[in-house]
């Protein structure tokens, strides 16, 4: 097989590897096609297994004969193999190098990965878009489902299901997919039960420096508004950037051919400024030097927690417009494939409480990111460490799940997942062993046959037995909306991810078990009690009361 | 009474800094301790109480066609902003907090005034509940080795000192008055903590008069016989807590620190922590970050950084951690002093003990602390705090960074500390309110002249009964955390803004469900759920054997499912949202109206459901008797935030409205 040529030096023995927070380990390294892997065959425990699609970059470093790897990762992790003999230290790195930037999905490690436990439940099909559209079907009668993009010829980066208003037939459709980018027409992506409003998503519409209009795309876009209602747009590009887009083809939807709407602009940064700001953020989380002033400059200067916040505002605001204002709101930025998403599915998140339940917040993934034709691979092909000039690597993605771990810091009791949950996804998202993440969009993932050739990370997950480190033993259900702060003050860096491997997490983690303590031993005692107010029925039961002494107990 | 220019105001209007919500309307009533405003709606007619003492500054701004604004800034860190109608009113308000503010004898302080219905001898008694004599004991100081001494009884050696002071055997009374001439202000170096584990000691002192070249052999005598008794140990660590440069300086004054040629045994280290007037102007900047409206992140972070707070913390943090490390793992005794050895020197003892000794951590030990490195040894609570007018180059926010210390070493070890955040919070809030006697004065020679045993109450007695609010759930005394060193990270991303402090009359900004409360309701009603087993159990004991007599019985059917769930069901919070749109007038269509018809019936914190101070019963009582609170000063006017929320139940949204 392809991966034999790749491997120089298949196992080199007495290498040191050095891990944060772990005692150095001696031992045998190995590669394998998906594997690095250093077992000092002592005790399992002191084992190391690492998938070559996890490592963002490598350094060498030679002193003497001594050669040392530094191996960065893209969970951000960073480990040291000191591997005795410069030829096997050579080797091991080019190795290393190949085997991580391989070219081709197919030789992935997902499908090569076959699980160890029984799928009980197939994750490809626990979220299928004919389901999640019942759910609306149920409350209104407003929206059906359009199989036009059944062979994704009209989008090829949105699924073959898409929910549009009922009013709207599949050819004024085709005609409204010719004026927005990519082929994304507005479709739905929440309906509000509260009161009936919806919040839709699309590419922007391709208006033109001669801002050319498209009567389908009014009419399919007022289709959603309730007589004498306006709606709101929520354009994710500032109106100066939104203008330039018109030079390429681009633009926004004018006043005067939409009258019904109002447009508001956002500023939520592009891919490559994105990019950019976790690489500094990184880089700041591992400053070795003790100075607060440099600190706080460099976390300032990465912008990391400004992106998050015009984020979580913007988001914020499209709650507003839906459960305040009463209106129904239309999301777009340029392509509509990345802060459209992060604004539309973290609205679910405040608005919706079924969002923040465990298998609400995968439906919303796979909604909202997976078929809504986010780029995973293109995003998540390289993380922080990477030395390569990015091309379309951005965290857009993890700044989701950074936004919703900070809506958890402020409701702890309102999702049924922790941040243990979220940390999983983004290092699944970067490297995994399940299909989930493989692919740009629904399309490619039919393409490669991920179905049938991998194992989706729900499968996994939704094993009770696996779900269970994921719950939040606070949670209780809140059907409120919630409504985060998003003063700098409320925003917080999130340790559990950029701290991760720089600071003992030991008493925290020491903190969340004497919690889970708490809430377990109440729960044992209530169920005691449970039982004993049954046995006490039955005792009571079969005794004839007797009012004299029934006053004196 | 004389200084109130009006006691009343009507149509006073009071201004929300973070939201943007409709300004409630009331009345503005000043008393001879409180400002009082009452808002005019009439099922809530909520209250907000500021104590007179809690006032730090007061600012007539220009007046504009709405009214005249009275911003008025606190030392607890609340900020309130009035719009008065009539310039004139606003004016005679103005002048009669500035007098009421910035009171200038000891009898005007609330303490002196404040009577919580306590008899003489339960009062007296109070003042027992913390006996230092008794902590000393506790450390387990061996007679052997450290004395007590009284030479300082009538205050004559030092006269910032108390009269019990305990000194290392061989540091004969000669010795001690030798050594107390040659250190600023008679401070000589005395016993601050006693390690029982290795009988290495941290003592503290202010700085020698040693100027360019000048020596002292009792000082020198006395440096030695403290590390004398530290049998077995070759030198001790004297740590100068200034940077080197201010010391150098010192000397040109006669003052200056310990030449290590002239003192066999020790090891000398500057630790720079800058001195007062860079603390307060830090704090100043600080604070001016907290009171930005809606600022954008980099603003926040670049004045977060450009104040130098959390570097100034993190300096004192990692001095403890020297001298902890010191005793702890060396077993070297340590002399700590800055200048005069009442601020810097306080911080560090304090909290290096804190790191040591597990005791400290729990609610009677950090009480204790106080009292020991803090109250006895003279820290200038008058001048600091500025309880009475007085310099304000004085002023300095020393105690508020230790405290912060405490809250960064909490939030590392969630599990080591018996009290929790409001704890701390409230401990700060008493510093500065003067409602009790424990900090008034600038020492104990000051505090005996005023009789403040006899004339006030006791903070911590009254704590204590509150203790359960104060108790933090995730405390367990078994615990590994809790046992012995605290070693804490000091890598400058552990040092975070504290908004539980510093804009914590800020609600908006606040995590909308805290996990502590939570874990105590869970916890209080798993000790219900305890009792109640018990009762079942005895029940169907009982009730087993009624069934053998076949005796005609019936058991009170007890409502098991009444505590199912109560931990929680509360604990939906609703709340609003901020402003969004960054853009005034986005949405026309909103109205404060539409807000809240909601989210008034949610909401609903814990601080409404606990409220820990018996005071506060005595507030909510008042409310109806609203019309005389001008001519009777109220006998439990706390303005602790808690206390407030309790005292009207529409608060919470107030405070977390921020639309």
């Amino acid at each position: 097989m392809e991966f034999a040529e790749l491997i120089k030096t298949p196992r080199v023995d007495n290498v040191v590897l050095h891990r944060p927070f772990m005692p150095r380990v001696e031992g045998t390294l190995c590669l394998t096609g998906h594997h690095l892997i250093l077992s000092s065959r002592q005790d399992s425990n002191e084992e190391l297994w690492l998938l070559h699609s996890n490592i963002d970059s490598i350094e060498k470093r030679f002193v003497g004969s001594l050669g040392t790897v530094i191996v960065k990762c893209k969970d951000l992790r960073i480990i040291q193999l000191d591997i005795p003999g410069m030829e096997e230290c050579l080797n091991i790195a080019s190795s290393i190098e190949a085997l991580s930037t391989l070219d081709s999905v197919t030789l992935m490690y997902p499908f090569f990965y076959r699980p160890m436990f029984e799928v009980i439940e197939d994750g490809w099909n626990t979220f299928l878009p004919e389901q999640s559209f019942k759910q609306i079907e149920s409350s209104t009668d407003e929206w059906r489902l359009s199989y036009v993009n059944k062979d994704f010829s009209v989008c090829p980066s949105y699924p073959p299901v898409l929910a549009v208003p009922k009013s709207i037939d599949d050819e004024t459709i085709r005609k409204v997919a010719i004026f927005r980018h990519a082929g994304r027409f507005p479709v739905l992506s929440y309906y509000h039960k509260k009161n009936g409003m919806v919040m839709m998503r699309s590419g922007q519409p391709l208006t033109g420096s001669n801002g050319r209009r498209c009567k389908e795309d009014e009419k399919l876009i007022n289709a959603t508004l309730r007589a004498g209602k306006r709606g709101y747009i929520i354009d994710t590009r500032s109106i100066n950037v939104a203008q330039q887009a018109k030079a390429r083809g681009g633009g926004f939807e004018v006043e005067a051919h939409y009258p019904q709407w109002r447009r508001i602009h956002k500023t939520i940064e592009r891919s490559n400024i994105l990019q950019e700001s976790l690489i500094k953020l990184v880089e700041a989380c591992n400053d070795q030097s003790h100075n607060m002033d440099r600190w706080l400059s460099k976390l300032e200067a990465s912008n990391w927690l400004t992106n998050i916040k015009e984020i979580l505002t913007t988001a914020c605001l499209a709650a507003q417009c839906i459960d305040r204002e009463g209106a129904s709101v239309l999301v777009h930025g340029t392509e509509g494939t990345d802060s459209t998403l992060q604004v539309t599915s973290l609205a679910q998140i405040i608005l919706d409480p079924t969002s923040r339940t465990i298998r609400g917040f995968e439906s919303l993934v796979e909604r909202e990111w997976l078929q809504a034709g986010h780029p995973f691979q293109q995003r998540c092909s390289q993380s922080a460490y990477s030395n390569s000039k990015p091309k379309w690597e951005a965290p857009v993605f993890l700044l989701f799940l950074d936004c919703v771990w900070q809506i958890l810091r402020q409701f702890p009791c309102s999702f049924q997942f922790n941040e243990h949950f979220l940390i999983l996804l983004f290092e699944h998202a970067y490297a995994s062993q399940f299909g989930t993440f493989l692919g740009n969009n629904a399309f490619e993932r039919r393409k490669l046959k991920l179905p049938q050739k991998t194992v989706s990370l729900w499968s996994w997950v939704n094993r009770p037995q696996d779900t269970e480190r994921f719950l939040n033993p606070l949670f209780e259900a809140n059907s409120l909306v919630i409504w985060p702060s998003v003063s700098p003050q409320s925003l917080l860096l999130w340790e559990g991810v950029f701290l991760r491997w720089n600071r003992s997490s030991k008493c925290l983690d020491e903190a969340y078990e004497e919690m889970i303590h708490i809430i377990e031993h109440n729960k044992e005692l209530q169920s005691k009690i449970h039982t004993f107010g049954g046995k006490e029925q039955g005792y009571r039961k079969d005794i004839i009361v007797s009012p004299l002494t029934l006053d004196s107990a | 009474m004389e200084y109130i220019r009006t006691p009343k105001v009507e149509n006073v209007r009071l201004l929300d800094r973070v939201s943007s919500r409709k300004a409630p309307v009331g009345t503005l009533y000043l008393t001879a301790t409180h400002v009082i405003f009452v808002e005019n709606v009439s099922e809530t007619r909520k209250e907000t109480w500021i104590l007179h003492s809690q006032i730090c500054s007061v600012e007539k701004q220009s007046t504009s066609a709405t009214g005249c604004p009275l911003l008025i800034r606190c030392k607890n860190y609340q900020v309130i902003q009035f719009i008065i109608l009539q310039e004139r009113d606003c004016h005679d308000v103005y002048i009669s907090l500035m007098r009421l503010s910035r009171p200038e004898k000891y009898e005007e302080l609330y303490c002196f005034s404040f009577n919580p219905n306590l008899d003489k001898e339960d009062q007296e008694q109070a003042w027992n509940f913390i006996d230092l004599k008794a902590e000393y004991n506790r450390m387990g100081v061996p007679i052997q080795l450290w004395y007590i001494t009284h030479l300082n009884r009538d205050y004559g050696v030092c006269d910032t000192y108390p009269t019990v002071l305990y000194a290392p055997t061989s540091a004969t009374p000669p010795i001690i008055i030798g050594s107390s001439k040659f250190r600023s202000r008679g401070r000589f170096p005395t016993l601050s903590y006693y390690n029982h584990d290795n009988h290495a000691s941290i003592c503290r002192s202010s700085q020698p008069l040693s100027g360019f070249s000048a020596r002292c052999l009792e000082d020198e005598q006395m440096l030695q016989a403290i590390m004398k008794a530290n049998p077995g140990s070759e030198f001790m660590y004297v740590v100068d807590t200034r940077p080197k440069l201010n010391a150098m300086a010192n000397r040109a004054a006669g003052k200056g620190y310990e030449n290590e040629d002239n003192y066999s045994n020790i090891k000398f280290q500057f630790i720079g922590i800058e001195n007062i007037h860079v603390m307060r102007n830090s704090l100043q900047k600080m604070l001016e970050v907290c009171e930005l409206k809606s600022p954008s992140m980099g603003d926040f972070l670049w004045g977060l950084e450009n104040s130098g707070w959390l570097k100034h913390i993190k300096a004192i943090l990692d001095a403890g951690i020297f001298i902890a490390k010191a005793v702890a793992e060396e077993a070297i005794s340590v002399l700590v002093h800055c200048s005069d050895g009442w601020d810097r020197t306080a911080q560090v003892c304090s909290v290096a003990s804190l790191l040591l000794d597990p005791y400290y951590r729990t609610l009677k030990g950090f009480m204790v602390l106080i009292e020991k490195d803090w109250v006895s040894f003279g820290h200038k609570f008058n001048h600091r705090y500025n309880h009475l007018d007085g310099d304000p180059k004085e002023v300095s926010p020393v105690i508020d960074q230790f405290i912060e210390c405490v809250w960064h070493l909490m939030e590392q070890f969630p599990c080591a500390f018996e009290y929790n955040e409001r704890f701390l919070v409230h401990v700060h809030n008493h510093i500065y309110s003067c409602q009790y006697g424990n900090f008034i004065c600038n020492s104990q020679k000051e505090r005996r002249e005023q009789r403040t045993r006899e004339r006030t109450h006791s903070l911590w007695p009254h704590m204590w009964k509150n203790s359960t609010d104060y108790m933090n759930p995730l405390y367990r005394p078994d615990h590994s955390q809790t046992q012995g060193v605290l070693r804490p990270d000091t890598a400058p991303y552990c040092f975070k803004f504290w908004r539980g402090m510093y804009n914590r009359f800020e609600k908006g900004l606040h995590p909308r469900q805290s996990v502590i409360d939570f874990l105590m309701a869970v916890k209080e009603e798993t000790q219900q759920l305890e009792e109640d087993l018990e009762i079942h159990e005895e029940k169907i004991a009982k009730l087993e054997k009624l069934q053998v007599k076949h005796n005609k019985i019936k058991a009170n059917p007890r409502d098991i499912n009444k505590h199912l769930g109560v931990s929680t069901s509360d604990n939906s919070i609703a709340n609003t949202p901020q402003d969004y749109t960054g853009t005034a007038g986005i949405f026309p269509s909103c109205s404060s109206s539409q807000l809240d018809e909601e989210s008034s019936v949610l909401i609903l914190t814990r601080d409404t459901l606990k409220s820990s101070d018996p005071d506060l019963s005595t507030n909510s009582d008042q409310e109806s008797g609203v019309a005389d609170l001008n001519c009777r000063s109220p006998s439990g006017g706390d303005s602790l935030p808690s206390e407030d929320s309790a005292k009207d139940p529409d608060s919470d949204e107030a405070a977390n409205s921020a639309a």
